[in-house]
């Protein structure tokens, strides 16, 4: 592997996370419980959405085939898509997709955080400007856990519930391989693993404002930077792409 | 041989290029120049009538940003001039950056100025503890927050206790 096909891929990688995550939260739009969460559920995916052109642009660019980042997003299949593989569940309830934002914003924060040194100017920029958006994204996320928490009944149970079922797709988050190990050498990423501890005390601060249990082992998913994802990458991809796909070079 | 002259002349060009750009609004808060919002970072005058124009976008997804680009390459288009952009993301764009003159404007159109930037705003789990938001137009502090999230990204929603009117602020960012 070339330093050049790591870079792609890193960007990709980075760029898939927040893609797939925005048109999650997107999905929201005209469905949230008050009008107020539903114009910040997508101000949030808006914000990734940007985060994800900036990463694509850079990698087409990086890649040199003159593909644009509409052809990164619109024109690859499910296996080609890197993004971890919590951010592509369903939305089930509000708490759910509270918790979801949450769990992988405080990861991305810390990501964009480690990648302002980055010996990449580029990677570097897009990360000043992506943290600050991760960190009212985290926020206004962990503000509703507290609140649904530490509320009724019903939302405490709701919220515990989706906790235990994302805790599968945490470990993922700090997934590396190949491509993390080239980059880290060129002084482009950072070693992952050690952004955990501070994931770990993030989450459980609010964890514990919330009066919510930090689940504790269980099945561990992995595979979505390889492209094995689960069954609903596929059919969210397939509403997102048909109108590129059906008509292709369709312009607005 | 570059004289004196020639290079008094390149910088009145550039002021002008300048004061060109400060005569396009923003489209979402048009009381203010693009260039006020502070997403107009540079103007490099790369020979007589090619420019390049450095932009920054407010925020990453500001569906506002290609419509400012457009306003831009038309704007100096109009006066001769073939224009280049280039995008940057650093240093990140700030309401920091917001002269109080801008900021006076955005409140005589009835959008609450940004807050100072303090250091909790840079931290996901601390919240900030800015004073109150005062209502633009009637100047009352018993207002009240509705929504961080607003019409536009730069923006959140808040109600004024005293005049009983919503109103917009730009956040600080």
């Amino acid at each position: 592997m070339t330093k050049q096909e790591a870079l792609y891929s890193y960007c990709v990688r980075i760029g898939d996370s927040a893609l797939i995550h925005a048109q999650r939260l997107c999905e929201w739009c005209g469905h949230g419980p008050i009008l107020e969460e539903d114009i910040a559920m997508s101000n949030i995916g808006l914000d990734l959405i940007g985060q994800a052109r900036g990463f694509y642009t850079y990698a087409a660019e990086v890649e040199g085939k003159g593909r644009t980042e509409d052809d990164i997003a619109f024109l690859r299949d499910e296996r080609e898509f890197t993004n971890c593989c919590m951010v592509e569940q369903p939305n089930c309830d509000f708490g759910y997709t509270m918790a979801r934002t949450f769990l992988h914003g405080c990861f991305a924060y810390l990501h964009y955080r480690s990648l302002l040194n980055s010996s990449d100017e580029t990677i570097a920029g897009l990360a000043a400007k992506s943290i600050k958006e991760a960190t009212y994204h985290v926020r206004h996320s962990g503000e509703w856990l507290v609140r649904l928490g530490d509320g009724t009944e019903e939302s405490h149970r709701r919220v515990q519930d989706a906790l235990d079922e994302l805790w599968q797709f945490t470990d993922e988050l700090f997934d590396m391989d190949e491509v993390d190990a080239l980059l880290i050498r060129e002084g482009v990423a950072t070693d992952l693993s050690a952004l955990r501890s501070e994931w770990d005390s993030m989450v459980n601060e609010v964890l514990s404002r919330a009066k919510l249990q930090r689940p504790q082992g269980g099945y561990r998913s992995k595979g979505g930077m390889h492209g094995l994802h689960t069954e609903h990458l596929g059919h969210m991809l397939s509403e997102m792409q048909i109108l590129p796909r059906t008509y292709p070079g369709a312009k607005w | 041989m570059v004289t004196r002259s020639m290079l008094a002349d390149a910088d009145s060009r550039t002021e002008a290029i300048w004061s060109f750009l400060r005569e396009i609004p923003d489209p979402e808060v048009p009381a203010i120049s693009i260039v006020e919002l502070g997403v107009v970072r540079e103007v490099f005058l790369k020979n007589d009538n090619e420019v390049e124009v450095v932009m920054t976008p407010t925020y990453s997804g500001c569906p506002a940003m290609k419509t400012m680009e457009d306003s831009v390459r038309e704007q100096l288009a109009e006066r001769g001039y073939s224009v280049s952009i280039r995008v940057v993301y650093k240093p990140a764009w700030t309401t920091e950056w917001m002269s109080e003159e801008t900021k006076e404007k955005l409140k005589a159109y009835g959008i609450a100025p940004p807050a100072k930037l303090t250091f909790e705003h840079l931290h996901p789990l601390s919240k900030p503890k800015n004073s109150a938001v005062l209502c633009p137009f009637c100047n009352a502090s018993d207002t009240k927050l509705t929504s961080q999230f607003g019409s536009t990204a730069c923006k959140a929603l808040h109600f004024c206790n005293a005049c009983q009117q919503p109103f917009e602020e730009f956040k600080c960012h």
